[in-house]
């Protein structure tokens, strides 16, 4: 069974965002990059899949500029066997993000793809839902748990309130929640495997892709800083102020 | 809780802007380790240092190592970040490959060592003795000894110790009692009582190869009476292709010391009584095997004294943008807030840039002569191998000293940022302080690097050590000096040299005559060799922060945070050369003419 994980490149979970002067979007010069953390976990996710033997082939891919390599290599280092790369540059929206990746399907034919549930940067949690309907495959989202049986995949999905467990057939789409996996530490003879690991590169053009923005970005702002609290000292003074400051009664 | 994150765009702006780290990939056997490997390796190193390593500091030093019957227990978690270490191939970063090691540069190596000092110290000793004791037996062991040893070293699976230091005899090896008698079957029988041995007992690995310095039956008094001798804990028995721990050896933990920092290392009385050991290299001559050893771990000692400087810097630098108190002497910065935050204070700011431009300094000096060790060892040219060693043996015992030194100086700057809070244990950074002040004591007090410099490698082959120094900043210095972005940094700095260079002939004319004078003169002319090595750094990085590359990434190389810091090292840090100048021209007669009973008078 082949598994496909699409990877993307985003600001490291680590940085503090900062928003542009003229807040067009976020500050990404000089910032350091790394893999969507919800994707690494994807990649762990299919790597365990192999080596328990329910796996035969894990392919990364990612959709972004060149220096998404990295973003591979690290998917390579983890265990994933090789990498195809499509350069696009600019944002790309989650549906067209999701056509692309439903021609690379068409192309790998994997019996699995599982993604991260959302990416860190413009937390969408999108694409892996477009891309179960436009390949018109079962989906399983927020996966806390995936079992392999014979033709089918069991995921236990987190749920307010619980778990829920569905049965899939495959081919299928997982997208992975947090807990669905602590990803390993890449081992030095596998950070240096995965720079000889065979990663293909095909510009975007290639898959006749409109890429094109269907929305329009009015305005990236902070949030607004949390006022300090203020100690009030009686019931109808905190009942005045709910009413007359805060408005809320 | 004290942070850590690892210096990783450091890193990349001097393997990337300021040094020729790619040639070190057209070496033959390094093909594979070009400047984006060894970035992808510092970063997963960055990775285990900050998530795995670190974490585990602060409690270790709460908790220390326990000293029971003859074994020690090591504090809570090491022993799993230990096998992780392992599991991942870091205990062999830059061991051959043939002998399962990972075959890295070493650049990459001393990079991991800061990254491990600075996470945590004690526990980055047990990783690093391995290497000393495994690179003794490369250099010198029989082809079996590399055999046997060199693989599980590599691995971790077992660790290595260095067994030098006797309760009458630290500097002066030549004061060695233990005894090594030769046995029938080749092996010798080690017996006497070593002090002060770091990892010497512990419960990390299966078994410990201890390196001892022992006197043959027929030995010559003093130090050209010294052998080295590989005794394991136990007897290493075949298993396979690999070798599995047997009977027990004599070698006896009698107790750890109590101590100022570093408590999660243990320091061991170690105890041998008629163990089974064999000889490393030829009778007599463990001197020199010894001082193989030594060398490497003198680096590693040096990025020990940087890495406690950074981790002090960084949290030091938070807490200075946390802390609100008074206001800025022009007027209040933060005026909707109670107070301004204390980096708005000038003197605040003097002590952070004092210890930025250290580590950034003395990291750039690290890049620069860990490339040598690489050159060394790989470059088939004799003469580039030899220019190489040379630079490698004038550059090791200034870096030892001065990176300790100042790296001690600069963790205790760190602390006085936090005022009060920085004497309390919690916030770690007491800690840093009483860590990081071994490293001016181990491997050769600073004194004595000292000595090593004046006395040993400043008169070598004609001063020709010297002149693998001298020249390549002169020559920097002058084909920079025109260029206009340049001339503010490359003119102290030549000016600076031409210093040094005064005073190393002074020191070498005076010391002929009267060699209490090349003593007298030894540390300040360190400590002086030391500002220009920087400066010639900061020169450097000037140079790469400012010229933009075509072959340069999304990340800008300009960076005009490292040019102020640049300004601030000229500026502040290196008039001290001027000093230290003086000093060694003043002589050392003020000094030697005091009677040793005046010193109570
Ligand atoms: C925590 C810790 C860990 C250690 N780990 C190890 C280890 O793993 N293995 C090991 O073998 N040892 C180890 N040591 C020992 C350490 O290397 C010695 O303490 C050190 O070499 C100094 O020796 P000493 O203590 O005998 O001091 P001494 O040699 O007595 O020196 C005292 C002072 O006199 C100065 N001095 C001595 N001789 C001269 C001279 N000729 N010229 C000028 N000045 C001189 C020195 O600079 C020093 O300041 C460790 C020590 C400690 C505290």
């Amino acid at each position: 069974m082949k598994i496909l994980v699409p990877v993307k490149r985003v600001i490291d979970y680590n940085v503090r965002i900062r928003v542009k002067p003229d807040h067009s979007g976020v500050e990404t010069a000089n910032v350091k990059m790394s893999m969507n953390p919800f994707d690494e976990i994807a990649v762990e996710e299919a790597v365990r899949l192999k080596e328990k033997g329910k796996a035969t082939e894990v392919v990364a891919v990612s959709i972004g500029p060149a220096q998404a390599q990295d973003t591979l290599r690290t998917a390579m280092a983890i265990g994933a066997d090789r990498a195809l790369q499509i350069l696009a540059d600019g944002d790309i929206e989650p549906l067209a993000v999701a056509k692309i990746l439903k021609a690379v399907a068409g192309r790998e034919a994997p019996q699995m793809v599982i993604l991260g549930k959302q990416a860190i940067d413009d937390d969408s949690a999108q694409t892996g839902q477009m891309l179960a309907a436009l390949l018109g495959w079962p989906q399983a989202t927020f996966a806390s748990t995936v079992e392999i049986t014979e033709d089918r995949v069991l995921v236990t999905r987190e749920v307010d309130g619980g778990h829920q467990t569905l049965e899939l057939t495959l081919p299928a789409v997982v997208t992975t929640d947090l807990r669905l996996n602590e990803p390993r530490y890449a081992s030095l003879p596998n950070i240096m495997k995965a720079k000889k690991k065979p990663l293909e590169s095909l510009p975007v053009a290639e898959f006749g892709v409109d890429t094109s923005p269907r929305l329009t970005l009015v305005k990236v702002e902070e949030p607004s800083v949390r006022q300090a609290g203020k100690r009030v000292q009686s019931v109808a003074e905190l009942v005045d102020k709910l009413r007359n400051e805060a408005k809320v009664i | 809780m004290p942070t850590y994150k690892a210096p990783l765009d450091h890193y990349r702006f001097l393997i990337n802007e300021v040094f020729d780290v790619a040639q070190l990939a057209r070496l033959p056997g390094m093909e594979d380790f070009g400047p984006d490997v060894i970035s992808s390796v510092l970063e997963e190193a960055a990775r285990l240092a900050e998530h795995e390593i670190q974490p585990l500091n602060l409690p270790g030093d709460a908790e220390g190592c326990r000293y029971e019957n003859g074994t020690v227990t090591t504090p809570k978690g090491f022993k799993q970040a230990y096998d992780r270490l392992c599991g991942g191939g870091w205990t062999g970063l830059t061991a051959e490959t043939r002998y399962g090691g990972q075959g890295l540069p070493h650049v990459a190596g001393t990079a991991f060592e800061e990254m491990m000092s600075s996470a945590n110290m004690a526990f980055g000793m047990f990783p690093g003795l391995s290497q000393g004791a495994y690179r003794a037996i490369l250099n010198h062991g029989t082809d079996d000894q590399k055999d046997l040893y060199l693989p599980m070293l590599a691995s971790g699976v077992w660790s290595g110790t260095m067994c030098l230091t006797e309760s009458q005899c630290g500097t002066d090896l030549g004061l060695i009692r233990t005894k090594a008698i030769p046995a029938e079957d080749g092996s010798f029988r080690i017996t006497g009582s070593k002090i002060f041995i770091s990892a010497g007992e512990h419960d990390l690995t299966e078994n410990i190869i201890h390196l001892v310095l022992a006197k043959l039956p027929d030995a010559p008094s003093g130090v050209k009476g010294i052998s080295l001798f590989v005794v394991p804990k136990f007897m290493p028995v075949p298993n396979g292709n690999a070798w599995k721990a047997g009977t027990r050896n004599g070698v006896r933990c009698g107790s750890i010391e109590h101590k100022m920092g570093i408590k999660a290392s243990p320091t061991c009385v170690i105890n041998f009584d008629e163990a089974t050991g064999w000889l490393v290299g030829e009778p007599h001559k463990g001197m020199r095997a010894m001082f193989t050893m030594m060398n490497a771990a003198r680096l590693g000692v040096a990025m020990q004294g940087l890495g406690a400087a950074e981790v002090a810097y960084q949290n030091a630098l938070t807490y200075a943008n946390d802390r609100l108190q008074g206001r800025a002497l022009k007027g209040p910065a933060a005026p909707a807030k109670p107070a301004d935050p204390i980096i708005v204070h000038p003197d605040v700011r003097r002590t952070l840039l004092t210890i930025k431009a250290f580590t950034e300094g003395a990291r750039a000096l690290s890049v620069w002569v860990g490339m040598q060790l690489d050159i060394m060892h790989a470059n088939p040219d004799p003469h580039a191998k030899q220019e190489a060693e040379d630079l490698l043996a004038l550059m090791t015992p200034v870096l030892k000293a001065y990176f300790t030194d100042a790296g001690f100086e600069s963790a205790n700057m760190a602390m006085q940022v936090y005022g009060g809070h920085g004497y309390i244990h919690e916030w770690g950074m007491e800690q840093f302080v009483r860590d990081a002040r071994i490293t001016q004591i181990y491997e050769g007090a600073n004194g004595i690097q000292a000595l090593d410099l004046v006395g040993r490698k400043l008169p070598q082959n004609t001063g020709r050590l010297l002149r693998r120094f001298f020249h390549p900043v002169q020559q920097f210095c002058e084909s920079n000096a025109a260029d206009p972005t340049l001339a503010e940094f490359v003119v102290p700095v030549a000016k600076a040299l031409g210093k040094l260079q005064y005073a190393t002939v002074t020191v070498a004319q005076k010391g002929m005559a009267n060699p209490d004078e090349a003593g007298a003169a030894s540390s300040d002319y360190l400590r002086l060799f030391a500002l220009v090595a920087m400066g010639y750094m900061w020169a450097r990085m000037a140079k790469g922060a400012t010229e933009k590359r075509p072959q340069a990434g999304e990340r800008a190389p300009f960076s005009p945070a490292r040019l102020r810091t640049a300004r601030f090292f000229m500026a502040r840090v290196l008039p001290e050369a001027e000093m230290r100048f003086r000093q060694v021209m003043a002589g050392g007669k003020s000094m030697m003419d005091m009677p040793a009973d005046e010193f109570a008078a």
